[in-house]
């Protein structure tokens, strides 16, 4: 079904292309190594660096006895040298089964999946879309909560430019979820996904800081306020500090809530909710490893 | 041209078409579209003519051109509200209005500096979101051009 089939953006799979991922990569963290991908080659091909990203790709393959080529940046490609994305892709696509990329161009991935016949795994293309993430965002919701529907989620910080906020909205909004959204007015959640989950007939409340809601919540997802965002300095020194999640905060909360995060984080969660076991962030970027695992194995038809 | 009891009147065509209710501002981003300047046939253009409707209107009176709608169509993304008589033998045989067709091939820049489409060599291709106010939806970027903001290439 997912045979061959790029994965550029997470509108690309349905519902329940999802759920299969999401079973796949369960049964990945409980049989991690196997040799599978024993003769299959894997180009990562990041155009910009993003190390974590990377070395989850890698990870993945690596544990389904795969191989890796690729770069780490494009300082280390001919794309110095003046070199159109068309070419890179169309030469890299002879050496390898499958091909995984970071670009800083939005819609990089969209192109060069358009240009080959080996499939395409967008790992980021600019402020677009970065559909992975969104699934081992799934996966991790579904593995705390037992189930991805009728949930309550709470995204907090950047909902403006936050392409990992956007991304699962869209994917959580198929399985009845009730969203709060906490945002600076700088930064509220654009109106066009409002309206999105106005048309489904999904609720959503928005606020400018922490409240009662917090308690409601299955699911904290927070993302990092960026002063550059901002086009008031001092409107950013005034609201940087509503956005921090604290140790204390998390007292009435609901006993299964967990914070999300998609990290790197500054300092919007306080070091003191590391210890606490509603701190999910690092467990949930080892998920991206069982994730991946999973939606390279269904696009090259191993699984 | 000449003026007859303060009205202006451009000289009639026998076969052809006349392309009517066009905004003044836009009169050469449709002569662009059409690819107008690479006809060889009789042209007559109009602009800054009074229109109640838009202000001010631009007309193209074309001899012995016929357009089909995918073609004609292109022009919906800045005239949206262009009308087409269709004239044989003086008489007009035919009125049409233009329709924003459900993708947009190649006629539009997205207004997205960052996107791939911009910085390669690629034929652009947009999702038409609204009709009415024109909004394209990149098919590369995701990101939506909107009205105010579409680039003729």
């Amino acid at each position: 079904m997912m045979k061959n089939k790029s994965l550029v953006s997470i509108t690309d799979y349905t519902k329940e292309e999802y759920l299969r991922i999401l079973a796949l990569a369960d049964e990945y963290e409980n049989q991690p190594n196997t040799s599978l991908m024993k003769d299959k080659v894997v180009a990562t091909l990041f155009f910009e660096p993003s190390t974590r990203t990377r070395l989850s790709f890698e990870s993945a393959v690596l544990k389904l006895g795969g191989k890796v080529i690729g770069f780490s940046d494009s300082n280390s490609s001919s794309v110095t040298k003046g070199e159109t994305l068309y070419d890179t892709i169309k030469i890299v696509s002879n050496y390898c089964d499958l091909i995984v990329m970071r670009h800083p161009l939005e819609g990089a991935a969209r192109f060069a999946s358009e240009i080959t016949s080996v499939p395409v795994i967008n790992a980021g293309d600019g402020a677009n879309q970065h559909p992975t993430q969104t699934l081992l965002d799934l996966y991790s919701i579904s593995k705390t909560q037992g189930t991805l529907n009728n949930l309550t989620i709470l995204m907090v910080g950047d909902l403006k430019y936050g392409r990992t906020v956007h991304s699962l909205l869209m994917a959580m909004s198929q399985f009845q979820t009730t969203f709060h959204f906490i945002s600076p007015d700088e930064l509220k959640m654009p109106e066009e996904y409002k309206y999105y989950l106005h048309s489904l007939g999904l609720k959503y409340t928005e606020q400018k800081d922490f409240s009662t809601n917090v308690n409601e919540a299955d699911i904290i997802y927070m993302t990092r306020v960026q002063k550059e965002r901002f086009s008031d300095p001092i409107e950013y020194e005034r609201t940087k500090n509503a956005y921090i999640l604290k140790n204390k905060m998390l007292d009435g909360t609901k006993d299964t809530m967990k914070v999300l995060h998609p990290l790197p984080r500054v300092n919007e969660i306080d070091q003191d909710v590391d210890a606490n076991p509603k701190a999910y962030y690092f467990t949930q970027a080892l998920n991206g490893v069982y994730v991946r695992q999973a939606i390279i194995a269904s696009i090259l038809g191993l699984s | 041209m000449l003026q007859k009891d303060n009205k202006l009147e451009v000289s009639a065509i026998e076969n052809g078409t006349v392309i009517d209710h066009i905004p003044a501002n836009v009169l050469f981003k449709v002569i662009s579209i059409l690819n107008l300047d690479k006809i060889d046939k009789q042209i007559t253009f109009g602009t800054n003519l009074m229109s109640k409707k838009l202000g001010k209107k631009a007309i193209i009176k074309l001899s012995d051109t016929f357009f089909i709608d995918k073609e004609i169509n292109k022009i919906a993304l800045v005239a949206p509200q262009a009308k087409l008589n269709i004239i044989r033998n003086f008489n007009v045989v035919e009125k049409k209005i233009v329709e924003v067709p459900e993708e947009i091939i190649g006629i539009a820049k997205c207004m997205n500096p960052k996107c791939i489409s911009n910085n390669e060599k690629i034929v652009t291709r947009f999702r038409v979101l609204s009709q009415k106010e024109v909004k394209l939806k990149c098919h590369y970027c995701e990101k939506i051009t909107d009205q105010e903001h579409i680039e003729i290439i």
